[in-house]
């Protein structure tokens, strides 16, 4: 090992390889602070600039930067106006935006590029230490576990959604996991739900729904209450420091969570939207009971938690593309097309045949980690001045944004009267106080979902496959478990405010 | 009734329709070769319909706690027509607006309008600010999308020809 990581050093550590992180850094930044625009597309921008440079690892360097860049950058919009353009950035706005409208944005900004610092690091030693024995169990996972494993996830979520409803926050999920049917599935070639729209045929665009529940009712709500805009702090920043105390607070869940999201990373399949929002649920669950309180308002533990996760989960997706040529997500999919016309052959032989590629990429991980925590903690002040913008410039580019988000995407026009229609739905259900998380989450979720549930259906004709595998029955366990706990308790504590005894 | 049950309803009925579809209208097409498998299409919504409507049963007619108020820093949707509701609807009229016009009209001056009169909506007055700024913008992101990423916008109205 300690050859190969010579090897990566000699060849990452070359002037030009250098200018390709920081610029590859950058680049990914900027543009991943627009929503609508996330690493995929961010990529496959860029691939045609790769493949041109010639040499895999020099071009793998470079996409592995911008690669990092938009993960986060895309922190940076859900943060501060609340407007996640990327699904791995989700979770980050549950706690993040509301720290950005308490006045602390730039701590906010500051623990999310600390936390994906850590998780991009931590993930990098993983992958250097464990890729190799790592490729073996990600195939001991097949699709029935990975339908169950999304299962846990979502019921988590259903479970944790913050009003202490779980039957609305339910009912949120299987709403956005409908919305997920809508369209032209992968595994049947025939149209569902459209009622004859053209425009449904592909479904419901990611962006246009995130856009819709996240930035619409929150601008909305910015318009018709105007005292919301004057957050405390009048649009100053201040607190841009971490606290000891905040430190030793984050501290273990960045630990956890960069290790957690490093092995649901390596699952293909998973990724980093799963592994932040695991990240956020299983943290929020394991916190103390006043620190669980915190969380959905606020809490530098809910932010840490996804950006840690869902870094690690980047890196921790390259394993199975690298040692077995298998993309575990779209990203890396497009990563693998490109390594492809490079003519590399990602597989089991790649660490013998070219090792100086897989080492160089694992060391540019590192190097890019570095490059973007120096970049971004100085850039952080005037990046969260965006906040103090006057309101009535920056409502009506808020909207811009969020609609440019869904039409670029699409370049179609529809999309955008969708966005409306939908936003106007979710600031409805904001008002009767049902969690749009959960629908947002379910329908992101759910195409994988269905896919999974599908495969498994098949190749064990029926339902008997959630009998047959030990694992799959285990995890649905889990997820009845954290469906059903709450209410229990919820119906206890009602129980004994009534003055009913308890049974134990 | 409270509006969370409304909305319960609502989704229950929308759940009926789409359960409907699943349950009685989707098979009809279905290819021979394709009923012998053991997941159908519409395996999923039937599911998905299924607990749809239990959950939304189970708010409809549980006697939880029910409206518990507005939480602090929430807006209270029974005071509706104490916050500004017509500048919202007028930004909402404005979206919609921009979204049938960006095609016909083109990128520059739909942008721009939206902007300008959004800003203006909003109570911004001084146009000698407002203008250059919102031209400004609308120069830059076209250019970044156009011409930095090559996605197309058509940046000119559709009798001008198709620009970039």
């Amino acid at each position: 090992m300690l050859e190969g990581i010579m090897i990566g050093l000699n060849t990452a550590f070359t002037f030009s390889n250098i200018l390709l992180v920081i610029g590859g850094c950058l680049i990914g930044t900027f543009i991943g602070m627009l929503p609508g625009l996330g690493p995929m597309s961010i990529i496959s921008i860029m691939i045609p600039i790769a493949i041109s440079m010639g040499d895999p690892s020099a071009a793998l360097i470079l996409l592995a930067g911008v690669y990092y860049g938009a993960i986060f950058g895309g922190s940076t919009s859900s943060i501060l106006i609340n407007a996640p353009g990327v699904a791995s950035t989700v979770a980050t706005s549950f706690d993040g935006y509301p720290l950005a409208r308490a006045g602390k944005a730039g701590k906010a900004l500051t623990v999310a590029a600390i936390s994906s610092f850590c998780g991009g690091t931590i993930g990098a030693v993983l992958l250097m230490i464990f890729a190799p024995a790592l490729a073996t169990v990600a195939l001991l996972f097949h699709s029935s576990e990975y339908f169950a494993l999304m299962v846990v996830g979502l019921s988590a979520i259903a479970a944790f959604a913050g009003t202490g409803q779980v039957v609305k926050a339910l009912l949120m999920t299987v709403l956005g996991l409908i919305m997920a049917t809508v369209g032209e599935g992968a595994l049947f070639n025939l149209p569902r739900f459209t009622m004859g729209i053209m425009d449904l045929q592909s479904g419901f665009g990611f962006v246009t729904l995130a856009m819709a529940m996240f930035a619409l009712p929150e601008a909305l709500y910015l318009v018709m209450d105007p005292s919301r805009s004057n957050n405390e702090a009048g649009g100053e920043i201040k607190d841009l420091r971490i606290s000891r105390a905040e430190a030793k607070e984050i501290a273990p869940v960045i630990a956890r969570q960069s290790i957690q999201g490093f092995l649901i990373g390596v699952l293909p399949g998973a990724g980093a939207t799963i592994a932040s929002f695991l990240g956020y649920a299983v943290e929020r669950n394991i916190a103390s009971k006043e620190d669980q309180e915190k969380f959905g308002k606020g809490s530098l533990k809910g932010l840490a938690a996804p950006e840690a996760a869902n870094n690690a989960a980047c890196t921790g997706s390259f394993v199975p593309l690298l040692t077995l040529g298998i993309p575990g997500s779209g990203t890396t999919a497009i990563l693998l097309g490109a390594l492809i016309a490079l003519n590399v052959n990602p597989g089991p032989r790649l660490m013998v045949d070219q090792p100086e590629i897989f080492w160089a990429v694992i060391i540019s991980m590192y190097i890019g980690n570095l490059v973007l925590l120096i970049l971004n903690l100085p850039l952080i002040p005037y990046i969260a001045k965006i906040l103090a913008v006057p309101r009535n410039y920056l409502i009506p580019f808020i909207l811009f944004f969020t609609m440019m988000g869904a039409y670029i995407g699409q370049n179609n026009a529809t999309e955008l009267l969708l966005l409306v229609g939908l936003g106007i739905c979710a600031t409805v259900l904001r008002f009767a106080d049902y969690p749009l998380a959960p629908l947002l989450i379910g329908f992101i979720l759910g195409s994988m979902l269905e896919d999974n549930f599908a495969r498994a259906m098949q190749l064990y004709d029926g339902l008997g496959f959630i009998l047959e595998r030990p694992m799959t029955m285990g995890l649905l366990g889990i997820a009845a478990v954290l469906i059903i706990l709450p209410s229990y308790r919820a119906r206890r504590a009602r129980l004994r405010a009534k003055g009913v005894a308890d049974g134990d | 009734m409270a509006l969370d049950r409304w909305i319960a309803l609502i989704i229950l009925m929308i759940c009926m329709a789409y359960g409907y579809a699943a349950f009685f209208t989707m098979d009809v097409g279905l290819p021979p070769f394709m009923q012998r498998n053991a997941i159908w299409p519409s395996t999923f919504p039937k599911l998905l319909a299924g607990l749809a409507i239990g959950c939304a049963l189970i708010i409809l007619l549980g006697q939880g706690k029910g409206d518990a108020g507005p939480k602090e820093g929430d807006i209270d949707y029974r005071r509706l027509t104490d916050y500004n509701l017509g500048q919202a609807v007028l930004l909402l009229v404005m979206m919609a607006a921009y979204a049938l016009m960006l095609r016909p009209v083109g990128f520059l001056i739909s942008t721009t309008a939206f902007l300008t009169i959004s800003a203006m909506v909003l109570g911004e007055r001084r146009l000698r600010y407002l203008l250059p700024i919102t031209l400004l913008a609308t120069g830059l992101v076209w250019y970044l999308v156009q011409q930095v990423l090559g996605i197309y916008l058509r940046p000119l109205p559709y009798f001008l020809g198709t620009g970039g």
